[in-house]
């Protein structure tokens, strides 16, 4: 698939199929066995996100502070900044010195009426006051041109790491073209010492109008346009979990368009990314296996957000009945059979759509829905109930599930680690 | 107050009419059809001011809502769609139907009187300029009322003032938002610009005997600066608006990316209107102060020549920058680097226009009334945001600013720090010949001194949260960011300015009826339109005046020691 | 009170400011300029750029007789300007009519243009870029030809009725103007569009 091709639009992605492997069956056997009991599944995962989302570098202090830096880029505008206020500040010293003194001591005395000496105007003095700005200018300029360029220019050493940003209203997917990673909000990338440089080099572009990747510790703000690729790298110094926030206004919820970036050591990444590269098991039936592809057709339509829900959910209600059990497993094949799989991918399943976030490790997300909230059963569950209640204004349409489907998805969302 | 009998060099004391205006005026019907089917300068230059004040506070009670709304992070005082629209609205109303029009309006009312013409060049076009701006004003706050009506905030647009493509687009803006924001714009440039057409033949044909072009005050030299940068900057505005049109009813695909348009097109055409825009707006401020701060300091302004050639070279030079505001589109180095030089180049001659300020106040009297607090307060405030724009144009620094509330910190800090506060200057010093009322002092002083507690509560706090990272154009925020405190304080300010306001509007009401007869000069000024009454008759000069300096009425005054012996 | 007496004011004694009309065309005309300036960047910038065609090479003729008619009626124009100045009111007629006439028939080819395009090329605003900024240029500059001829039909009315005199030869010297602009502006969209664009 075309990384930057920027026709995301719903009915163009969910025919364009890529390549998942076939479910391994010694995993679906493993998951079928541990689906057994309920109880059991409900404790372990939200001890696993529990663990998950209170990971030893969720201590790190979350500053958005432009002047808390951790990063090269960032760092060289904070010196710059440093100097330009140093700059600014003398003159605004200078000058409102100036005028102030000139207030107090011209005052008027109610006593003198006279009027005060005329003056018209002073070349010299005037010679001055344009050439000394002019001096500062230079200066200021010269500084500001050789920070630009040596962030702008900086040439990408072999070691860096690729991602692939793509902006989505109200959301961020990030590709790692060269592991073969798709997922969604919350940037993993490794840390980069002096002795080990590994700094991240991203693409940015966008699904639909402008976006902004602004994590302010690490780097100033690039857009992100549709039909456009423009490019932006960091190279964090320190672990820790940085948070920003789309800087663009992009729509109704461009407020609630947060970003997480996670700074791993080089183990914590790699690990990170063997697990991400996972996909998940099938274990739909074989007759149900085949059906999907029918749902797809039908409900194609429904991927369009305007769609009345009613003709979302018909889709799913002339399908089969299923197994009643709050299982991941009935779960699965709920998710299957409703929309979902219009607009969301579970890599490894039939789950391909690609207008919704990758749900493939949606577990290993501490949050949900670009940081509207946290990721936790509850949450997971209110939002498939109702995005708009906890998003108003997402691109995601409650789907008018019963509460059980609803239930039985969210037992299966949550197995997706 | 008696007035003395002035007369000018040349001869205009037969210029004054001595008539006493006649007592009844008739009905308000009749009153009111005056206004409306009026082409007298004065007329109308009053018209548009109201209009503009009463956007004002329009525009406010949508600022303070904003406030409202950021008191706390998740509140749910407005709903995001309202929020979005809310502040479009907002900014859209104070640049569009409360800046450009009061700005207006002292051009129409002051130009013909201080060139000593007796109308605009074009008294007609001048009306239908009025009136399509008008409705400009009610078309867009109709979207209103207009859609779902008043309870969603119906269809009022929803995607800033700059209105970035392609979310404009059918395919993220369905309904009618953007055409509602469009066509007023559209309406409102055509009004824009038959006004600019106006005060350039006027300035150029119109000025009265003996009043060569460097003999003319400076603000009609700001106000042709005005008028050109009008003519190239609004045009592009109206182009670009014509395309979005295009693009929503006839399907075209100037800015359809999907299409192999560019989205950044208009962010080009957007701003290459945009940043003249703001200079548009801010030379006017700088009349008003070229005028006050002589006026009050009892001198001649420093360096006439410098200043003529600074305003018109900050008219130049401000068309070459506008790429300052896109220095995160994702420009080359070279260009990021060019729009930092020529932004930063704006500061020179605006840095001699601030010193010349600064000289002209040197070595004279001062005398502080509200006019010339307001002026004083504004020369501040300037510098402070004059300096900001100088931080911003570091286009690395840029990179972190932009977007953020340090951004709206730099331009409220220009839009309310100079431009309002010289408007009320301006007001406090024109309304007696307005009105031939003298506007109460007291509350005056209660004003600025209210209205520069908020300001600085407000918009100094401001720059902070946008160094700590937060973004505008958010209808909420995190509570773990560390905004809220802030947030609250400069909610705060906002309510202040707010009490200001209302005593501003209080006065104006108030000393229309009540206050001091004003005569013909109270300050005991130099330029022309002090010669006429109070307010001026619709011929404005019984006799063409002729003069032979800058300040005709300072040599009136000083028979033995006139500006016209040293030109 | 005293009158201060100056040389310099009395030699100001003729005291002459340039024409009102003048100065407010040359305004109304930079305003323009910068519209059609805005339009053609758009055209330029998007040359080339679209998905799908039809494609300027492969439909668009370029309009020689158009243009000589165009660009000639200026010289018209301008002969009906001197004429009106010397009162000679019956060469005005003619000059005036002429010129309209080829304003006209320029309208009329641009007309025809279009036709071919829409009904044979099957290109409309909606069909790629190219089609959007080439009937937004050519329909800009188009609309600019039908109001100048409408206001030269007006005096031409006038003339006809005889209800024009040699006093009005500003007036009508305003009204030339505009039309010498928007004949100057055909010589870029004719350059942008048939030269640089195909
Ligand atoms: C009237 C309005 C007005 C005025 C006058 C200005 C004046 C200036 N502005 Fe501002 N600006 C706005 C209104 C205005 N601005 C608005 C509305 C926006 C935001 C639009 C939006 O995004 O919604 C904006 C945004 C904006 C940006 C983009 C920010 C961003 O979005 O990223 C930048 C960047 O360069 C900028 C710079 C400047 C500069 C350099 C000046 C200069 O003209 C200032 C020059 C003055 C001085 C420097 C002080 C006096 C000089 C001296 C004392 C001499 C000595 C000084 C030196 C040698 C430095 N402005
Ligand atoms: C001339 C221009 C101008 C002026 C004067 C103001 C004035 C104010 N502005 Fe505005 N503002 C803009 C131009 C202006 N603004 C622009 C261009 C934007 C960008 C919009 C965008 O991003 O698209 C913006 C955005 C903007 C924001 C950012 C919104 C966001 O990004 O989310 C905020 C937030 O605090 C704000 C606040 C204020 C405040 C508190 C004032 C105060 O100074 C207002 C003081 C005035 C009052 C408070 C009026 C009081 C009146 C009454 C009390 C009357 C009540 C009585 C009756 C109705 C009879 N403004
Ligand atoms: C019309 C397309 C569409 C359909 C159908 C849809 N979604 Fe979504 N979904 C989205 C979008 C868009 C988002 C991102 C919302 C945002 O962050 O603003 C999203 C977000 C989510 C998230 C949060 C993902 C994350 O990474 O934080 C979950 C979980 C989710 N959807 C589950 C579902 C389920 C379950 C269904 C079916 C019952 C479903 N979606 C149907 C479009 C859709
Ligand atoms: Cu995405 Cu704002
Ligand atoms: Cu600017």
């Amino acid at each position: 698939m075309n990384l930057f091709q920027t026709d995301v639009h719903p009915t163009n992605v969910s025919s364009a199929s890529p390549t998942h492997a076939a479910p391994n069956p010694h995993i679906t056997h493993w998951i079928k066995e541990k689906l057994k009991s309920r109880v059991h599944i409900w404790q372990l995962v939200s001890a696993a996100v529990t663990a998950a989302s209170v990971p030893a570098w969720a201590a790190a202090d979350p500053s958005t502070s432009v002047f808390s830096t951790a990063s090269t880029p960032a760092r060289e505008v904070h010196e710059l900044s440093l100097f330009v206020l140093t700059v600014t500040g003398a003159i605004f010293v200078a000058v409102s010195g100036l005028l102030l003194y000139a207030l107090v001591r011209y005052r008027s005395r109610s006593t003198d009426t006279a009027e005060p000496p005329q003056v018209f105007g002073s070349v010299q003095i005037e010679l001055a006051w344009t050439i000394i700005p002019i001096l500062i200018i230079v200066v200021l300029f010269l500084g500001t041109a050789r920070v630009l360029f040596s962030i702008q220019d900086a040439p990408k050493p072999p070691s860096a790491v690729d991602v692939t940003v793509v902006g989505h209203q109200f959301w961020w997917e990030f590709r790692y073209p060269k592991y073969n990673i798709v997922t969604a909000n919350e940037l993993h990338v490794p840390l980069s010492t002096k002795a080990a440089p590994r700094p991240t080099f991203m693409k940015l572009t966008s699904a639909d109008v402008i976006h902004s990747f602004w994590v302010p510790q690490l780097a100033g703000k690039t857009d992100l346009l549709p039909n456009r690729v423009n490019e932006m790298w960091i190279d964090p110094e320190k672990l820790g979990l940085y948070v920003g926030q789309c800087a663009q206004f992009c729509g109704v919820q461009h407020a609630k368009m947060l970003l997480r970036v996670y700074v791993d050591t080089p183990e914590q990444f790699d690990r990170w990314v063997a697990g991400q590269q996972k996909v998940q098991a099938e274990f739909g039936s074989p007759a149900l296996a085949a059906l999907p592809a029918a749902v797809n057709q039908q409900s194609a339509r429904s991927a369009v957000p305007n769609l009345p829900p009613s003709m979302q959910t018909q889709a799913g209600s002339s399908l089969p009945p299923l197994s009643d059990a709050i299982t991941a497993h009935s779960g699965q094949l709920v998710f299957e059979q409703q929309a979902c799989i219009n607009c969301h991918a579970v890599a490894g399943t039939v789950a391909n759509g690609r207008y919704g976030p990758d749900l493939t490790h949606l577990m290993s997300r501490a949050t949900l829905a670009a940081g509207a909230t946290t990721n936790t059963p509850d949450n997971l569950k209110a939002w498939i109930n109702d995005p708009n209640g906890i998003k108003p204004g997402s691109l995601m349409p409650a789907m008018h599930l019963t509460d059980r489907q609803n239930a039985q998805i969210t037992a299966y969302l949550l197995t997706l680690k | 107050m008696d007035t003395p009998i002035i007369s000018v060099p040349g001869g205009i004391e037969g210029a004054l009419d001595r008539t006493r205006p006649q007592g009844k005026k008739g009905t308000y019907l009749e009153a009111i059809h005056s206004w409306i089917v009026t082409v007298d300068h004065k007329k109308i230059g009053i018209l548009y001011i109201c209009f503009g004040l009463i956007f004002l506070l329009v525009a406010g009670v949508e600022a303070l809502e904003i406030r409202i709304q950021l008191l706390v992070p998740h509140s749910t005082f407005l709903t995001p769609a309202s929020y979005n629209r809310i502040f479009t609205m907002h900014g859209t109303t104070m640049v569009f139907l409360v800046g450009m029009p009061i700005l207006f309006g002292f051009g129409n009312y002051l130009i013909p009187l201080m060139i000593g013409a007796r109308d605009m060049a074009f008294p007609r076009l001048n009306a239908f300029s009025f009136w399509i701006s008008a409705f400009a004003g009610l078309l867009l706050y109709y979207s209103f009322i207009g859609g779902l009506g008043l309870a969603g905030t119906g269809t009022a647009p929803d995607v800033g003032w700059f209105a970035y493509a392609p979310l404009t687009e059918r395919a993220f803006s369905p309904g009618h938002t953007i055409d509602y924001w469009a066509v007023a714009l559209i309406a409102n440039g055509i009004g824009s610009i038959g006004t600019s057409i106006n005060i350039l033949a006027t300035i150029f044909c119109m000025r009265c005997k003996g009043m060569t072009l460097l003999r003319m005050p400076l603000l009609p030299w700001l106000y042709a600066t005005v008028a050109f940068l009008v003519l190239v900057a609004v045009s592009p505005l109206t182009a670009a608006q014509a395309m979005l049109m295009i693009d929503r009813y006839l399907g075209g695909h100037f800015f359809d990316t999907q299409a192999g348009g560019s989205a950044i097109l208009w962010a080009h055409f957007f701003w290459i209107f945009g940043h003249p825009e703001v200079y548009i707006l801010v030379l006017p401020a700088f009349a008003f102060a070229n005028e006050i701060i002589p006026v009050f300091s009892r001198k001649a302004i420093f360096g006439y020549p410098a200043m003529v050639a600074a305003s018109v070279g900050i008219g130049f030079i401000s068309l070459g920058v506008w790429a300052h505001h896109m220095f995160t589109i994702g420009m080359t180095s070279v260009g990021n680097a060019f729009f930092t030089l020529s932004t930063m180049i704006v500061s020179i001659p605006t840095g001699i226009k601030t010193f010349n300020w600064l000289a002209t106040i040197w070595g004279g009297k001062l005398r502080f009334q509200t006019p010339m607090l307001f002026s004083v307060a504004f020369l501040f405030q300037w510098l402070i945001a004059g300096l900001t724009g100088i931080m911003l144009s570091v286009s690395a620094w840029n990179w972190q600013l932009h977007n953020s509330y340090f951004v709206v910190a730099h331009f409220h800090y220009v839009l309310v720090g100079a431009i309002v506060f010289m408007i009320f200057a301006a007001i406090y010093y024109w309304y007696p010949k307005m009105t031939g009322r003298m506007l109460d002092e007291r509350l005056g002083k209660w004003h600025f001194w209210l209205m520069v507690i908020g300001f600085h509560l407000t918009f100094d706090l401001m720059h902070i949260p946008g160094l700590m990272g937060m973004p505008r154009q958010i209808y909420t925020y995190e509570p773990d960011r560390g905004w809220t405190l802030l947030n609250q304080l400069i909610s705060v300010g906002g309510f202040i300015q707010a009490v200001a306001v209302l005593i501003f509007v209080y006065n104006l009401v108030h000393s229309y009826f009540r206050g001091a007869v004003a005569g013909p000069d109270p300050w005991d000024a130099w330029t022309l339109e002090w010669s006429t009454q109070s307010p001026p008759p619709a011929y404005n000069f019984a006799v063409d005046p002729v003069v032979a300096s800058r300040r005709p009425l300072w040599d009136l005054k000083h028979p033995d020691d006139t500006d016209s012996a040293f030109e | 009170m005293s009158i201060v007496p100056l040389e310099h004011v009395a030699g100001e004694a003729e005291w002459r400011m340039p024409s009102r009309g003048v100065v407010g065309m040359a305004s109304l005309i930079t305003a323009e300029a910068t519209i059609f300036t805005i339009f053609v960047v758009a055209y330029l910038y998007y040359i080339g750029r679209d998905v799908s065609g039809p494609t300027p090479k492969q439909v668009l003729e370029l309009p020689i007789f158009n243009t000589v008619c165009l660009l000639s009626s200026s010289f018209f124009i301008w002969l009906a300007e001197h004429a009106i100045e010397r009162g000679k009111m019956k060469a005005f007629t003619l000059w005036w009519s002429i010129t309209f006439l080829l304003g006209a028939i320029f309208l009329w080819g641009t007309g025809a243009e279009w036709y071919q395009l829409i009904v044979h090329d099957h290109l409309t605003v909606s069909t790629n870029l190219f089609g959007t900024t080439f009937y937004s240029l050519v329909g800009l500059h188009a609309s600019h030809v039908i109001i100048g001829l409408l206001m030269m039909l007006v005096v031409l009315i006038f003339s006809l009725t005889k209800h024009l005199r040699p006093q009005h030869a500003e007036r009508v010297k305003v009204l030339a103007l505009y039309w010498h602009f928007v004949d100057a502006v055909w010589v870029v969209v004719f350059t942008v569009v048939y030269v640089v664009g195909r």
